[in-house]
């Protein structure tokens, strides 16, 4: 019992700040559905849920978040061996310059895939625009990132001993792979999957940009019931639908996810140089790198044209106010809030992130003390996978009373992001911390050590690499967030992709040549952050 | 680990000098309501801050703008926090939801003296009594003139002329469920055709028109004469977009087809429940200014109410506003939106 209250006493502060943050602000656009004219009335919202266009809906949002995990997955994962068992000589900055995608605002990459495959770019032949295809594309170029850093992250720490041995034994590569690498990776790529599909199911953009509005994913539905037709009841029916999912998905993941032992055996092995057994690694990379690099460099060819020629003039534009002053204050400016914000909701999703770590991975001596940790755990991924659009109004109709009257706060924006840094945090510290083993801390104590000293002595010396991880991860979230930020109000003083939004939103070249160019910036600043915690030799990015 | 050290330090600089953020930045929320105005907004609203700091002098009331979403999402967000608003002022929200606003209560009475001309802009049904127009911008099919003449064909000029087989493919246009302009352009064609709107879009549909997410997919990726250099030549765009496209030798490459137009007027109000509703009619008055109404078009891309108003030289030139655009009743939009869109909907995705 009294490890359950020091569980709960540990877990209250992020407790608090997801049920002001989250719990309070959904539930309250919930109950604008369920009310209608003060009078509970859950019938209407039933009724959405049986009508032939909810389903469709449904069925399609599943289906490809689904291919988009699936396509993420297949590539992620032979592209992780190489990137993280191998070794090559550029292999920190084609690392770093993956997880670019991650940040870039889904309005330009919308814009950059389709100068690519519209009717009027180089792959136009193919007639993948606005074909659900182009919908799967686009969801994998977002996401392959985070399954090449957390299943690489595992396997950088996989004992290779026992492949090894089952080598010598006379196993055939795939052999090896199918009877011990892959059981070993397996949480890894199963809560990374988890993640992804999160992602991929709340996708807006891209199902919009890409699709060609021929498709409705669940968020596009609620992002048009809820800002146009004020229809509540629907995006009520629909959010619960969401929530539903995410819980079901939670559940099968962590019985997919856990491992008999956690404890980590931890190597230092110097990869091996690439070799010729190493070519499904080496195919899937290069996709990915063209998965990833077109469209990066159709934004950088589009950058650098300045009327029929070329020139640095979009990117000298950035310090001004755009042409005829499209902006109030300029792009460079804009970086500064990004970068300000992204700090401020860095250590947020840290400090939180490491509590949430601390409680949900301390050793359970009962049956009710695991259930209650892994409900936990579970609890916090789900600001992922519910819409920005329901938070974002939750925001206003909620947090408008004393002592939460938080609305007008200018720390909105720092904490939407926060909550969705949050889970891929959590992710990265959780299976450090669940390596160590509790003896060493038990060691540490009968020596006399009190809690905070066993912490820094014990745990600390682990945590500091992936907490550097977590960070980076968390700052990339924050610099690239746009849902939720687009909807919180804010003073003069918007974030990069919401300039970047304005800038490609209005006529002229200049504009549309600085929305490039301001795009590039963002991408460049995102893959400095990433190679610097990459330079530090983090030997274990986290494992999802 | 030797880079360990030098990274260190190195990162801890760049913490301090970002560091201070938003936490302990000053903040204008700090003052009491009554010093202050709090203009709720959508994500467009841009003025000069000269103008800004000019009201903020002469009014004596700190300015606060609180500006996201798109007009949709302000209305709602409106009607959602009528109880306890979100501020003492609005401006963004037009004449296709204006309606849903008047009907919930989310505005006070105060009736604007308005400008020169700006009588033709009010909401019909309202009649300046809440609501005052402070701009207007048409959303009007575009062409690439320099494309037709390359081409030797005759450009199209009205709606009818969309389903023609002569201009098979040409067209791009923003869908009516997610972007403003193309809810304005499915509002012209249901007040053109009436009931029959639905028959005209599925022959629009077979005739090769592409529909994209939002105006800047279609304008700048798919549009000729957009940032992308795309391939269709007919585009739904604003009466003021062919000011943005002049070439060098000072003539412009494209122009508005002025038959095919839905008028889109802004307005501005004072919030019923505002803190500080003297603040609140001060800036509908500030709005109305002139200064104001001459930024407009160079901060917001829309035409000014003020018919006294110069325009700047290129819209003068170049942007052609219509005379006679098409209309549909405030009400019935109100009371008809959600089935137009399902019903187009489902006509565009066959």
């Amino acid at each position: 019992m009294r490890r359950i209250l020091a569980l709960v006493g540990l877990a209250a502060v992020p407790l608090a700040v997801l049920g002001v943050f989250f719990v309070l602000p959904v539930s309250g656009m919930l109950s604008e559905g369920f009310w209608v004219d003060g009078r509970f009335d859950p019938g209407a919202v039933a009724d959405v849920l049986t009508r032939p266009r909810t389903l469709r809906v449904i069925w399609f949002t599943l289906w490809s978040a689904l291919a988009g995990t699936t396509v993420s997955v297949l590539l992620g994962v032979p592209a992780a061996h190489l990137l993280h068992r191998r070794r090559f000589h550029g292999r920190g900055v084609l690392r770093a310059l993956l997880l670019v995608p991650f940040v870039l605002p889904t309005v330009v990459v919308g814009v950059a895939f389709r100068e690519l495959i519209g009717e009027a770019g180089p792959l136009g032949f193919l007639g993948f625009d606005g074909s659900a295809g182009a919908i799967v594309a686009g969801l994998a170029f977002f996401n392959v990132a985070v399954v090449i850093r957390a299943v690489g992250a595992a396997w950088e720490s996989l004992d290779p001993r026992p492949a090894e041995a089952a080598a010598a034994l006379g196993a055939s590569p795939a052999q090896v792979f199918r009877t011990v690498t892959l059981p070993a990776l397996r949480p890894a790529i199963v809560s990374a999957a988890s993640v992804v599909f999160l992602f991929c199911a709340t996708a807006f953009g891209v199902v919009l940009t890409l699709g060609g509005l021929r498709y409705s994913s669940i968020e596009t539905e609620i992002y048009l019931l809820t800002t146009n037709l004020l229809d509540l009841q629907a995006a009520a029916a629909l959010s619960i639908v969401q929530l539903v999912a995410i819980t079901a998905l939670l559940v099968v993941t962590s019985r997919l996810r856990a491992v008999a032992d956690p404890r980590l055996a931890r190597t230092t092995a110097r990869p091996p140089r690439v070799s010729v057994g190493d070519w499904p690694g080496v195919l899937a990379t290069v996709l990915v790198g063209v998965l990833v690099g077109l469209p990066i460099a159709a934004l950088v060819v589009g950058s650098l044209q300045v009327g029929d020629g070329w020139g640095l003039g979009n990117y000298r534009a950035l310090t001004t106010g755009g042409s005829r002053d499209a902006l109030l204050v300029p792009v460079t400016d804009a970086l500064v809030t990004s970068l300000r914000t992204a700090v401020d909701a860095t250590w947020m999703a840290l400090s939180l992130g490491l509590l949430v770590a601390v409680v949900v991975t301390r050793r359970s001596h009962t049956r009710a003390e695991r259930r209650v940790r892994g409900l936990l755990d579970g609890l916090f991924m789900l600001p992922l996978g519910v819409s920005a659009v329901t938070l974002g109004f939750g925001f206003l109709i909620t947090l408008d009373e004393p002592p939460l009257d938080l609305r007008d706060s200018l720390l909105l924006v720092p904490i939407a992001q926060a909550l969705v840094a949050l889970p891929l945090v959590v992710r990265t510290l959780a299976p450090a911390l669940g390596g160590v083993d509790d003896r060493q801390r038990q060691a540490a104590a009968s020596l006399g050590a009190g809690p905070l000293r066993t912490f820094a002595t014990v745990d600390l010396p682990v945590m500091w690499k992936p907490l550097l991880a977590a960070a980076g991860f968390a700052f990339a979230v924050s610099l690239g967030e746009f849902g939720a930020t687009s909807f919180l109000a804010r003073d003069e003083s918007p974030t990069m992709p919401i300039v970047i939004f304005h800038l490609i939103g209005h006529p002229g070249a200049m504009n549309y040549g600085m929305a490039l160019a301001a795009s590039v910036v963002l991408a460049a600043t995102t893959a400095v952050v990433m190679l610097a915690v990459e330079r530090l030799r983090v030997p274990s990015l986290g494992a999802f | 680990m030797r880079s360990v050290r030098v990274l260190v330090p190195l990162m801890a600089l760049a913490l301090s000098t970002t560091a201070c953020s938003v936490i302990g930045g000053d903040s204008s929320s700090e003052k009491p309501a009554s010093d202050r105005v709090v203009l709720v907004t959508h994500e467009s609203f841009a003025l000069p801050k000269e103008l800004t700091r000019k009201f903020e002098k002469e009014s004596g009331y700190d300015l606060v703008v609180r500006a996201s979403g798109d007009a949709g999402a302000l209305t709602n967000k409106l009607v959602l926090t009528k109880d306890d608003p979100l501020g003492d002022v609005s401006f963004g929200v037009d004449n296709t939801f204006a309606s849903r606003a008047l009907d919930e209560g989310v505005f006070a009475p105060y009736a604007a003296a308005l400008p020169d001309g700006a009588d033709r802009f009010v909401l019909a049904g309202d009649d300046g009594k809440t609501l005052a127009p402070v701009d207007s911008a048409s959303v009007c099919v575009n062409v690439d003139d320099a494309w037709f003449a390359d081409k030797g064909v005759a450009p199209p000029t009205t709606l009818d002329d969309l389903v023609k087989p002569a201009y098979r493919g040409l067209f791009v246009t923003s869908g009516a469920a997610t972007s403003s302009p193309g809810m304005a352009f499915l509002l012209a064609t249901i007040a053109r055709y009436g009931d029959d709107w639905p028959a005209y879009w599925t022959r629009l549909m077979a005739n090769g028109t592409q529909l994209t997410d939002g105006w800047s997919d279609a304008y700048q990726v798919d549009f000729t004469q957009g940032g992308g250099k795309g391939k269709r030549p007919i585009v739904l765009s604003y009466d003021s977009s062919p000011a943005f496209t002049v070439g060098d030798d000072g003539t412009s490459t494209t122009s508005a087809l002025l038959d095919t137009c839905f008028r889109q007027v802004e307005y501005a109000g004072v919030l019923a429940g505002a803190d500080n509703p003297q603040g609140a009619k001060a800036l509908v008055d500030f709005l109305l200014s002139p200064e104001v109404q001459a930024a407009l078009p160079d901060s917001m891309y829309v035409f000014p109410v003020d018919s006294s108003v110069e325009l700047p030289a290129d819209w003068s030139a170049f942007a052609k506003q219509p005379t006679d655009p098409w209309q549909v009743d405030p009400a019935d939009i109100a009371e008809h939106r959600d089935e137009w869109l399902r019903e187009w909907s489902d006509v565009t995705s066959r």
